[in-house]
This record gives C-alpha cells, structure tokens and sequence, in this order.
C-alpha cells in the first residue's frame, strides 16, 4: 500500500446472513482527495461503507487503514483510527439536543466546553443550523438540518477520513449546495472523504476519484474528470450522460 | 453542562395525579386515600429501583433479562443475614443506628448482587446476544438456578425480616396513619432516581446510555465500546435490583427464595409501561402499579393482580410503545 492510499480494499466479500452481497471489492481512496462511490441502487455501496466500519464483518479479503490492518477490527476500534461515519438514515438521537449529539462525537471532550471552540466556530460557519438549534431537541430539525448536523457532528474533531453515505439524498436543491460547499472546504482542509452519491451533478462537481460499483464489484475506477470527458464510458457505467 | 432538553411529553406525567384523584371519591375517606395513596408511592418507588436497569439493560442491547428477580432475591435474603448480625443496631430504639443497620444492608446486598449480575452477564446473557428466545429460556433458568442456591444457602423456609425498632409504627397527620418505612421508602425511591436523573442528564457516561437506548450501532460507529457499557449498566441494574430487594423484604417484613419471581411480572409490566429502555417511563409505570395495587386492594381486593394487567392494557391501548417510547426504536 503506497503512502498515496490512505484506505484500500482487496478483494473484499461480505455476507448478510445467506446472502453474499459484496464479491471480491478492491479500492483505493487517495490522502487527501474526495473518492465517489457511484452504482445503481443495491450495487453494494452502502454495504461497502458498512464493511469499512466493521458493521459487517468481511468474510473474506483485507481491508487497510493508513498502515493499520482493520480486517478483523471492531467498529469503535476502527472509528477510534480517526473514521468518522454517516450512515443513510443519519445516525441522528433525535432524543438528544444538537448539543449532546456533538458532544458525543467529540470524543476527548466530557462537557460542552471542553469541545475546541475554534473547530466549533469553523463548523457553524458552515452549518449555521448547527449553531441556531444548538439547544434544541435533533428530532425537530428538518431533514436537512439533520443531515447538516450528521456531517457537523462527524467532523467535530478533526478525523483523517470522513465516509458520508449519500449526503444529498431528498435534500432541497439549496442544502444540497450548502453541503456541497461544506465538502469543498473540509476537503480544503486535507480531509480525505469516501462519498456514496447517487445525484450525478453533486458527484461530478465534487470528486476527484471515482469508483464505480454494480453487482458487489467495483467495474471502474479512475479520476473523475476522465469520467466526465468520455460520454461513451459514462453511458456504459451508468446508463447516462454527465 | 449539558442542556437536558428533550420532547419532554407532559401528558404521562399528569396520570399519576389523575389516578389518585379518581380514587379519591372512589375511597371516600380522606384519610384512608391518603395512607393508601403514601403506600401506593412507596411501593411504587421500590418496584421502580428494581426496574429502572432493566429497562436500561434491555434499552441497551435488546437483552431480556428474565432472570433479573434472582437479584431481588438475593439482596433480600443477604439483607435478613446482615440485620440478623447487627440486633443491637435494629433492636435499638434511636433512629440513627437504625439507619446505620439498613444503610449496612443496603450497601452489602448491592455489592452481592453487583458482583453476581457481572457473572451473570459473562456466563448468562452473553453467549445469547441478539437471540431473543434462548435470552428468555437462559435467563429463566438462570433464576431457577439461582433461587435453589439461595435455597442451600438459606433454606427453603420464610425467613422474617422485621423491620428495626424505630423505624416501626406510623405518623399521625390527622386521622391518617403514614408509615414510617413507608415514608422512608419513598425518600430512597426519590434519591435513587435524583441519582439516575442526574446521571443520565448531567453526565457523558449518561449521555452514552441514553444515546445508546436510541442506537447502539452509531454509538460505536462514533468509537465507543457499547459492550462494556453495557455490562457497567447491568452490573448497576442488579446492584440497584438487590437494593430494592432488601427495600421489599422490609415492607413484606419476610423473604421466601420466590420472592424475586413474584416481583418480576409486577417489573415486566412497570417497564413495558413505561416504554422499554425508558426510566422516566419506569419510574411513572411503578408509580401507576403501586398505586392501583394498593387502591384495588382496599376496594376490590379479589382484583387486585388483574387492575395492573388491565392497566397495562389500557396504557397499551393508549400509547402502544409505552408512556414514553424510545426514539429510533
């Protein structure tokens, strides 16, 4: 594994009780950039995030963290690598205020102001939600709140990777563009992040690498500006034009 | 500091009053409502500490633990050696060394039941993680097992535990008769959840507990060892269960080697009540069956068993989940 890859994937299989969903998935996330991981619905994407976090166990194949094998590794193990996840369905404790939801994912901090202000300030910058509902319960916020807030409380201390499955999903066009500009500016900061994304313009505009995934296999990888200039590769990927 | 401000619902709040308003004329008597009622909190409060990590334990990891009554029964029987051992203190007519002989009780059944729910959790529970039916089964014969050696240990007969001198009799407040233990059943009741309370709302490990209740996954996905959270949580929970056990010894004022068994479908019923994995719930659940015990009791004695079960069904009816269902769950 080069210094350039900070996350790699050989040959990965995964299997869901009977089912063997992911069929030998090897990736590359490179330092510092923002990966996409593009597929039809039930390509395996999300069962390749939860793989990455030890949510499902591989059952064959090795998975690599920045030097570290995780193959057998629990999900706070793996998380403790300085991982930071967000799943589909968010994650929010819609019973816990915005402030307790943050403050659970900062984990060197036992009260609220132990958490680094700086950082906070950066991220309400970016979400100013975050900052207006701090007292409130999450299970109020909207749906886009929610998922500013999942992001916000996923970069709340700084992580060397951030996998965010499908940021944009049933989101107003302008949180997508909120979101959107959030990523630019976390990637701008040297965050490494592996996307799941299945609106095509949120991915195009943001990714640097792409993966693209159908029946548990990875069947392309390559930048995503390659992807963008070859209509031919794009209509046998994905089954339309970029 | 963390700000505890979550959907809190009012309207479970408000059926505690309701119920004793609406035994009021029922009773009659002013008085005998209120003995009744100070009785109906007390019990209430004991049945609470028994079933506030239970609902936690189950909240937790999906765990049902039916085996949770062997702790009830061991606090109450480690209670009857430890008072048994301190005469003087119990037989002692000044309150305060009375307190020191519970205090002592109290502080040693917990340990004990500390200590044997963590085997329990290791040699029990953990092997059937996530299988619902072998939890039942296990944990069922768990407590068999469990109460045969108590019935080694112990013996097979009731043993009296006779409450200590000064904390015997009642205070008058008019014509109604307030007992004392009662009285001081209630006041523990209260700490024990000002205790919980302020666990859960003020602190991070009570932040992980209540995350965790909603979704367990995320919270390790955020890097946290939900497990041994897990086991902290149980290990607390039968602690607090032999603590109420030694509370209900006292107000049964005798512990038979079933004693665990017979509260356990009273503590099903408070947490189902409540809304599994709640404790506020837990807490207004035990209030509602200690009431209606007591109230049924002195009005229809001969349904006295089945008001509680027709009260769970109404609040079922009500709120299916329970008064104050967990979120996510």
């Amino acid at each position: 594994m080069s210094a350039f890859v900070l996350l790699e994937l050989k040959d990965v299989h995964t299997h869901i009780g009977a089912y063997h969903i992911l069929h030998g998935v090897n990736l590359q996330v490179p330092r510092g950039e923002l990966t996409l991981l593009l597929g039809r619905n039930g390509a395996g994407k999300t069962t390749t995030l939860r793989t990455i976090m030890g949510l499902w166990q591989a059952s064959q194949g090795t998975l690599n963290f920045n030097g570290h094998d995780m193959t057998h590794m629990t999900t706070p193990d793996i998380a403790s690598l300085n991982i930071a996840y967000v799943p589909e369905n968010m994650g929010i404790f819609s019973d816990l205020t915005v402030e307790e939801n943050m403050l659970l994912a900062a984990r060197k901090a036992a009260r609220s102001n132990q958490m680094d202000a700086a950082r906070l300030a950066w991220i309400f910058a970016m979400f100013p939600a975050v900052e207006k509902f701090w007292h409130h319960p999450a299970g109020k916020l909207s749906g886009g709140q929610k998922q500013m807030l999942a992001v916000a409380r996923a970069m709340v201390e700084p992580r060397d990777l951030l996998i965010v499955d499908e940021p944009s999903k049933g989101l107003a066009p302008a949180i997508v563009q909120n979101m959107m500009e959030a990523f630019q500016k976390m990637k701008a900061s040297g965050v490494t992040i592996l996307l799941v994304e299945q609106n095509i313009h949120f991915a195009q505009q943001l990714g640097d690498s792409v993966a693209v995934m159908d029946n548990g296999r990875i069947i392309h990888a390559g930048s995503m500006a390659a992807l963008s200039a070859d209509p031919e590769l794009q209509q046998s990927l994905l089954g339309l034009a970029l | 500091m963390i700000h505890l401000k979550t959907n809190l619902d009012l309207k479970p709040l408000l059926l505690v009053p309701v119920l004793a308003l609406l035994a009021l004329p029922l009773v009659g008597s002013f008085d005998t409502w209120l003995t009744l009622s100070v009785a109906g909190l007390a019990m209430g409060m004991i049945i609470f500490i028994m079933a506030s990590g239970l609902t936690l334990v189950f909240g937790l990891m999906d765990v049902l633990n039916f085996g949770h009554g062997v702790f009830i029964a061991l606090g109450a029987f480690v209670a009857t050696s430890v008072l048994s051992g301190m005469v003087d203190w119990t037989q002692s007519q000044e309150l305060w060394r009375n307190l020191v002989a519970v205090g002592a009780a109290m502080m040693v059944a917990m340990i004990a039941a500390a200590v044997i729910g963590l085997a329990f959790e290791r040699f029990i529970v953990r092997p059937v993680y996530g299988q619902h039916l072998k939890q039942i089964l296990i944990t069922m014969g768990g407590m068999i097992i469990g109460e045969e050696i108590i019935k080694v240990i112990w013996g097979p007969l009731q043993i009296a535990l006779p409450l200590p001198e000064a904390m015997r009799g009642s205070l008058l407040w008019g014509d109604a008769s307030l007992e004392k233990y009662r009285l001081m059943a209630v006041v523990v009741g209260l700490i024990v959840f000002a205790l919980q309370a302020w666990t859960l709302s003020q602190t991070k490990v009570g932040l992980l507990i209540r995350a965790g209740v909603q979704d367990r996954e995320m919270v390790e996905a955020l890097g946290y060892k939900i497990r041994r959270l897990f086991v902290g949580v149980f290990v607390v929970g039968s602690g607090l269960a032999g603590l109420g056990g030694v509370m209900w010894g006292l107000y049964q004022q005798n512990v038979v080697p079933q004693i665990g068994a017979q509260v356990n479908v009273l503590i099903f019923i408070v947490i189902i009540m409540g809304g599994l994995g709640s404790t506020g719930g837990a807490l207004i659940g035990a209030l509602l069956v200690g009431l209606m015990a007591n109230y049924t009791g002195f009005l229809l004695p001969k349904l006295a068993l089945f008001s509680n079960i027709a009260l769970m069904a109404a609040i079922l009816l009500w709120r299916p989940q329970g008064v104050y269902p967990v979120a996510n769950r």
